[in-house]
């Protein structure tokens, strides 16, 4: 029977008196790249960590290719490559010894890749972890996590802090899993334009909670930006059920909203006004939008 | 080829795809009968997933701008795509309808528009299709 590459339910953790995961479900199947996107502090990293068996579930549970991470953590992390938002690798090492610990562990190495990406990288094998730069470090750890061409490849913040250089050569390397060898790929990441170039998928967190979570085209069909103009001015924008975030001012208001076009007009007809024009929202429209309604229900509360 | 993403116009990237190599078509850019680069080098050059590039070729191969071949690649097809005069004219009047908008909105006249039009397509001839091929466009 064929599992799903990721299956993660009602997935629960609470760090001292804090929920950092509330309730969380997430599937994954195979071929596909998902996109975690949320502010610091949302539950990404410690979701990610579940998968990897590297925090236990308090309450749910977590399946890697059907497995618990927790309780068959050789089975499950000889199959996914990970790349750390700390990159927390051994800084005594070298590259070459680097890859060459990783390797022991992975009987799927291909050493042939590895040579490949150290000689695209130009980076030294000799050189010790403790001496490379940050973008370095990213490409050490990078080779690390896909060299055993891993049937799962989590990635977290893989571009944080990086030069376009080294960021392609990471979006490269998800391309690559991809298309090559149909794996699955999840990273997480707040350059959401990234996020929306590379992802299938995309799966927002909020406060431990998912509160988005779909394919990225229909997630972007879902939400609408139209430019709105009314008869009169209005000071604070006027209220209208499906809008999530409005900008502007007076007459002339750019909202982004949810729901059917035609619910919306309505909505803008009887504040006396018309849509002047209506596109996809894009992810960072949505994610704004959603973040600025989840800030209002807090000081609401 | 010369295809490039933008993700702050709110156009899904696989539909941008989709119009630019209709695009690439239209203007001579791309030739009948040309291969187009597989999904994998696509991906690395646009810097976008993989399966975004299966889903624009896709939509491409139903309304039959390109074909793919059994093991080997996907290529641009002879005909150009065969829709009823009904639903072509839709297709057409829609954008129409969408630049003479933007077009009042920037304060373009009708006219300014169809001179440039004009203008546009004899820039793109000049670029795209070779003289023989016009010549043959012309027969047709």
């Amino acid at each position: 029977m064929e599992h799903p590459v990721i299956d993660v339910k009602d997935l629960s953790r609470t760090f001292a008196d804090k929920k950092a995961l509330d309730g969380v479900s997430f599937s994954a199947a195979a071929g596909q790249v998902y996109g975690l996107v949320g502010s610091n502090g949302a539950g990404k990293t410690t979701l990610l960590k579940h998968m990897l068996g590297l925090l236990r579930a308090t309450a749910g549970s977590v399946r890697i290719f059907g497995l618990d991470p927790v309780r068959d953590p050789a089975g499950v992390l000889s199959r996914v490559g990970y790349l750390s938002e700390e990159r927390d690798l051994p800084e005594w090492m070298r590259i070459d010894e680097l890859l060459r610990y990783t390797q022991a562990y992975h009987p799927t190495w291909d050493a042939a890749y590895a040579r490949e990406l150290l000689e695209t990288f130009a980076l030294d094998p000799k050189k010790k972890i403790k001496d490379l730069s940050k973008g370095m470090r990213a490409q050490a750890g990078l080779i690390a996590a896909v060299a055993h061409r891993p049937e799962l490849l989590i990635l977290d913040e893989p571009s944080s802090g990086l030069d376009a250089m080294v960021r392609r050569d990471i979006l490269d390397a998800i391309v690559r899993a991809v298309a090559d060898d149909g794996r699955t790929v999840i990273f997480s990441s707040h350059l959401l334009d990234e996020v929306e170039r590379m992802s299938d998928h995309v799966t927002l967190m909020q406060q431990g909670r998912v509160t988005l979570s779909g394919i990225l085209d229909d997630v972007r069909r879902d939400y609408q930006r139209s430019r709105v103009r009314f008869a009169e001015h209005f000071d604070q924008p006027p209220v209208i059920d499906t809008a999530l975030a409005m900008e502007g001012g007076g007459r002339t208001w750019s909202v982004i909203h949810s729901g059917s076009i035609e619910q919306f007009r309505h909505s803008v007809h009887a504040c006396g006004g018309e849509v002047v024009e209506s596109r996809d929202a894009t992810l960072e429209e949505i994610f704004l939008a959603r973040a600025g309604r989840g800030r209002q229900q807090v000081e609401a509360a | 080829m010369d295809i490039s993403i933008n993700v702050t116009d709110g156009v899904p990237i696989y539909r941008q795809i989709v119009n630019q190599v209709k695009y690439l078509v239209a203007s001579g850019l791309l030739q009948p009968g040309e291969e187009l680069p597989p999904i994998r080098t696509l991906a690395l050059q646009l810097k976008v997933t993989p399966n975004t590039i299966v889903k624009a070729y896709g939509e491409l191969e139903i309304s039959g701008v390109l074909h793919k071949r059994q093991g080997s690649g996907t290529f641009v097809s002879d005909a150009r795509p065969q829709l009823a005069m009904r639903d072509r004219r839709r297709v057409i009047e829609q954008r129409i309808d969408a630049l003479l908008v933007e077009a009042y909105q920037l304060n373009f006249t009708a006219d300014d528009i169809l001179r440039m039009i004009r203008e546009r397509k004899a820039a793109m001839d000049e670029t795209g299709a070779e003289p023989a091929e016009e010549k043959k466009e012309l027969k047709r």
